[in-house]
């Protein structure tokens, strides 16, 4: 899938992605040379086959999780489906230090979770919880915050586009 | 009028990343299954020819020899293998590198969609939208199918056996995934409309220049458990014909018992509980023939297919 500026037969670029949350999409592209922008708008089937393909318009933000599409696609997922690594345990205040984004860093970051944090997470559904506080954990790491808290847990969201998360 | 360039006339990229990711996926399946010597498939094209019960007692059968064996129930609408190897309702590991697949008492690594359900007579269903699934189900499910294969910590793997699910189609939808299967099994009756339909994943095999392909005759004749004696459940020889229409060969002969049933029913393969009985014989010797084939590609043996 490519936009065609066709006045300057140029190729136009990704720019930004939406996510209203009613199902519905937009990507908007630009125009490099005459800064034309136009909005790909999606309906929630067209939306959904993109999903299917576990792909994400403009890229990811985070690396795909192990079977998220699965998780995030499955009605009637299993609460108790998955058991957290002890690597990465939900009780407050316990690390987080074997999470598989930092493997190979010399020193990983210790990242501690509050309690206000834990409970916001545990108010996640626990079919997808584990992937959840894997990519809070693995974005505390390599931003360097060693506490994360609810504050914290906007700003990853904020930053990696974690809609629903 | 003016000529607007094609697609492939356009090869800048758009930055939309949709390629990039598309190529992470397949890499991650390929580096997943680097660490699996051989990829066994048990299809059929044909339903209810009994391919999940002989996918739970070839899987024990193999890691009762010693080999590390995993199973892969792609039949993500009607889950049954992890309910014959005996883990119904297992809970799997959420590990950063993967998920952990259950462990079966006979040995076995399993993954299912049954584990993924919360309720037993839950048909499978997806999140929104509620119209439209013809458009994207297929697409979604063979994504669920390549994080089975490729999201599970395998780890390394003498056999992944694969039970795919009735239609060619399903069979289409793992070569597309895994295009280097080592070995498709593709079970089949005596009966001439399992031929027929067989026939059709016979050719979808060789024209996807599967490594190996032979049949597995599944209810050939009925044992009676007083005497022992055998008779003919179907008066066709659709899978004798098949052979020698195809040149595929047969490589067990499973004749029709109750107590294979019932054994798996109950979560425990029948080889592994009574090994003496006709059809656990004849599981136990296609154990050897898939054992005998493991890091064996097709062209090593003649024709791709071997005798």
């Amino acid at each position: 899938m490519k936009f065609l500026c066709v006045e300057c037969d140029k190729v136009m670029d990704f720019a930004e992605r939406q996510i209203p949350g009613d199902g519905t999409l937009a990507a908007v592209f630009t125009c490099a040379s005459c800064d034309r922008e136009v909005a790909m708008l999606t309906n929630p089937m067209e939306t959904q086959l993109i999903s299917s393909m576990g792909v994400k318009i403009g890229g990811r933000e985070v690396p795909a999780q192990p079977m998220e599409l699965a998780r995030t696609s499955l009605e009637g997922g299993r609460d108790d489906a998955f058991v957290l690594s002890e690597d990465i345990p939900l009780a407050s205040g316990e690390s987080a230090l074997a999470s598989g984004a930092s493997a190979g860093a010399a020193a990983p970051v210790r990242v501690v979770w509050t309690p206000e944090a834990t409970g916001r997470l545990e108010r996640v559904p626990s079919f997808v919880r584990g992937m959840v506080k894997r990519i809070y954990t693995d974005w505390a790491r390599e931003k360097g915050v060693s506490e994360i808290t609810p504050d914290s847990m906007d700003r990853a969201r904020t930053e990696l586009g974690l809609e629903g998360m | 009028m003016r000529k607007i360039r094609t697609y492939q006339d356009v090869t800048h990229d758009t930055g939309s990343g949709l390629l990039e990711q598309v190529v992470d996926q397949q890499q991650r399946l390929a580096d997943r299954l680097a660490l699996v010597r051989s990829v066994v498939a048990v299809a059929s094209g044909k339903g209810g020819v009994g391919k999940s019960a002989i996918t739970a007692n070839l899987a024990a059968a193999l890691a009762g020899r010693g080999l590390t064996v995993g199973a892969v129930d792609a039949d993500l609408n009607g889950p049954s293998l992890g309910r014959m190897l005996g883990v119904s309702g297992a809970r799997l590991g959420d590990l950063p590198s993967g998920v952990a697949p259950a462990q079966s008492p006979s040995g076995v690594r399993v993954i299912s969609m049954e584990f993924l359900q919360n309720e037993e007579d839950a048909p499978l269903r997806w999140r929104e939208p509620g119209m439209g699934g013809f458009i994207w189900q297929s697409t979604l499910e063979t994504g669920v199918l390549r994080e089975f294969l490729g999201d599970v910590e395998w780890g390394e793997l003498d056999v992944l056996l694969v039970d795919v699910p009735p239609g060619t189609d399903k069979i289409g939808r793992l070569l597309e995934l895994v295009p280097e299967v080592d070995q498709m099994l593709l079970v089949t009756t005596p009966s001439e409309t399992a031929r027929f339909v067989v026939s059709k994943s016979v050719r979808m095999a060789r024209e996807a220049a599967v490594g190996t392909v032979a049949l597995v005759a599944n209810m050939v004749g009925h044992t009676c458990p007083e005497c022992g004696h055998v008779s003919e459940l179907f008066p066709g020889d659709g899978s004798k014909r098949l052979e020698e229409e195809s040149g595929i060969p047969v490589w067990a002969e499973i004749p029709f018992d109750p107590r294979l049933g019932a054994a798996t029913d109950s979560g425990t393969p029948l080889v592994m509980t009574d090994p003496d009985a006709h059809s656990s014989r004849a599981i136990l010797a296609l154990a050897d023939r898939v054992e005998e084939h493991i890091g064996i590609r097709g062209d090593d043996t003649a024709e791709g297919v071997d005798s």
